[in-house]
């Protein structure tokens, strides 16, 4: 028999039984320990669905007053952003995203109201990221889009009501049509 | 006793107690700056002492010998173990001009061969450059998994681990392309590139350890810096060929690219390759995190927008001679750059010396690597004469890099991401360059 023969019948003889034989006796390595769902809650993430909103509520009258304290010395007292400060515009915009100028704000381009509580949640205000309470994320939330006329003044945003809100550009994306 | 500490010894206003080693260390040096700081610096800081204070980023400032051939060098070890670059070294990255820095530019055209070195590598930061113990940081895989589990760093550096060289770059590089204004550098043009060989562990083995529900088509990647950035990823891509890396060029990971652990998804914009990562929550649906529905998405003339545009098109730049150079006058030249795609291994380079009216095959340093950088090469003889220098590239898949007028009549101006045109740099009879658009 060539030597390549013999090797390959080696393989054959030898190779296979050995794999078997590591998958029965589970050589696999395990790494990692488990964990609760108690460690979980500070790594939620809010889909649009709202699986994993907090408790909590609060509409604009109370969000006026946290955007005021938290918000307002970097997005403007009229959420009309400053440019010095790098902080956006959250409202305005509406039916620019077609023109030369387009004007892209939580009013205008947003296409998810979870994505609003969602990362004022996890990242705002800019010098305390995190900081705000369950209550305040849902107030300041349901101020921004009462500004933006998405929703009314009174309506309260918690678990329940925010997934509901409709955004203006909900339907204003469509996934990369680039050929793969 | 060194020239550094005879410097400190005789200029230092405030030096006893500062050096306890008498080592030099960049750490003095900043000591040494921040003393001067209202006492009057102008009459306290001599010439040697200015010197050192002046020395470039990364390296420490040394007095030149006369004859270095007739005298000892500095001591080894001097340096702590640690080496620094040399004095003479100027290259930074540039930083942009935004209210809150965030962005730094590799300065491409002082790069050599294909690999970016760590302390030039391009940074875009969403809230500042964590401070992070390693041994307090550890990923969590969770959501539609088996067993949601916690790894810690020892476990991660214990897994079976893979080195691989590849590019990372900002989706917003080159953006000014779209409108048409002219960066006058290749740094601020295409300065949001940079490659590295990274380190670490394939997804696909996390995934074994934790077991996957067959309904977890995305995954929602998070940092754990003050933006707590998240991106979500699809599944496919996260078995492909995701790393959680904790080394870069043959060291632990750099602060500001992920210490100690960042998730590197070749090919997919920069943005998506999460820093200091601490979870990985697996859905069956993306998360519409504000990254990639307000951010990173491309709005097209009729005002709709693509969401989760991942992978970075072929692209290819000069960077010698490039913006802001000028040759010395006719004669010889290297033109050389760098082409990359996120799609595969680049295929071919080629240049054009006269704005685009024939084209010449380009040479390839080495063999091309799948998702990585490749420096091509094409000697030049140049005659005087006003010249525009021009270079395309295609990838394995056929794609060939556009030209920006394609790339307009397809997306329009205000996509903002991923433009990919070629770039022109224009030779004026002086030997100035400057950016000729395309």
């Amino acid at each position: 028999m060539p030597p390549l023969k013999i090797a390959l019948a080696a393989i054959l003889v030898f190779g296979a039984p050995a794999g078997a034989a590591m998958a029965e006796t589970k050589t696999a390595f395990d790494f990692g320990q488990p964990i609760t769902s108690a460690d979980l809650q500070r790594y939620l993430s809010i889909p649009p669905n709202g699986a994993g909103l907090p408790p909590g509520h609060g509409d604009a009258s109370q969000g006026r007053m946290v955007y005021e304290e938290k918000c307002a010395a970097c997005h403007g007292e009229k959420l009309e952003g400053i440019s010095e400060t790098g902080a956006p515009a959250l409202i305005g915009g509406r039916g620019t995203l077609v023109t030369a100028k387009p004007f892209k704000t939580v009013e205008s381009y947003w296409p998810y109201a979870t994505t609003v509580f969602d990362y004022v949640r996890r990242a705002m205000p800019f010098n305390a990221p995190g900081s705000l309470t369950g209550d305040e994320v849902y107030a300041a939330t349901a101020y921004v889009l009462a500004r933006g006329k998405i929703i009314s003044e009174s309506q309260v945003m918690d678990a329940s009501s925010l997934p509901e809100v409709e955004m203006p550009n909900l339907r204003g994306f469509i996934l990369d049509p680039r050929p793969r | 006793m060194s020239n550094y500490r005879k410097i400190q010894a005789e200029d230092c206003p405030c030096r006893e107690g500062m050096f306890p080693r008498g080592k030099v260390s960049r750490r003095g040096l900043l000591f040494a700056v921040g003393s001067t700081v209202g006492v009057s610096s102008a009459s306290l800081v001599r010439p040697a002492l200015a010197a050192a204070l002046s020395a470039p980023p990364g390296s420490i400032h040394y007095d030149v010998a006369a004859d270095p051939t007739k005298e000892q060098g500095r001591p080894t070890f001097e340096d702590g173990g640690y080496g620094s670059r040399s004095q003479f070294e100027t290259a930074v990255r540039l930083l942009a001009p935004n209210p809150n820095p965030n962005t730094t530019f590799t300065p491409l055209a002082d790069l050599l061969g294909n690999i970016t070195p760590s302390g030039l590598h391009f940074e875009r930061h969403h809230a500042g450059i964590p401070v992070i113990d390693p041994a307090k940081h550890s990923l969590v895989i969770h959501g539609l998994v088996g067993t949601p589990k916690r790894f810690t760093m020892a476990d991660i550096r214990r897994m079976p681990s893979v080195t691989r060289k590849h590019f990372i770059e900002c989706s917003g590089n080159t953006l000014s392309g779209w409108t048409g204004q002219m960066e006058k550098t290749v740094q601020a043009s295409h300065g949001l590139l940079s490659t590295s060989e990274w380190t670490g562990v394939l997804f696909s083995e996390f995934a074994k350890q934790v077991g996957l529900k067959p309904e977890g088509t995305w995954v929602l990647a998070e940092g754990s810096d003050g933006a707590v950035m998240t991106r979500s990823i699809p599944m496919e891509k996260m078995l492909r060929d995701a790393i959680l890396a904790y080394g870069q060029n043959g060291e632990a990971i750099r602060p500001e690219q992920g210490y100690p652990l960042r998730l590197v998804l070749p090919g997919y914009e920069g943005n998506t390759h999460i820093k200091w990562i601490q979870s990985l929550q697996v859905s069956g649906v993306p998360f519409m995190s504000r990254e990639e529905t307000s951010k990173y998405t491309d709005l097209m003339p009729d005002g709709v927008a693509w969401e989760f545009v991942f992978e970075m098109d072929a692209k290819s730049v000069i960077t010698f001679p490039s913006g802001a150079m000028r040759l010395p006058g006719p004669g010889f030249y290297e033109i050389t750059g760098l082409a990359w795609s996120g799609r595969g291994r680049i295929s071919g380079v080629e240049v054009s010396t006269d704005g685009g009216a024939t084209w010449q095959k380009a040479d390839l340093e080495g063999i091309p690597e799948p998702i990585c950088t490749i420096r091509f090469k094409l000697p030049w003889m140049w005659d005087g004469k006003p010249r525009v220098l021009l270079s395309r590239c295609a990838d394995e898949t056929g794609y060939v890099q556009p030209i920006r007028k394609q790339l307009v009549e397809q997306r329009g101006v205000n996509a903002f991401y991923h433009y990919n045109g070629i770039q022109a740099w224009g030779v004026g009879p002086d030997g100035s360059v400057s950016n000729a658009a395309a």
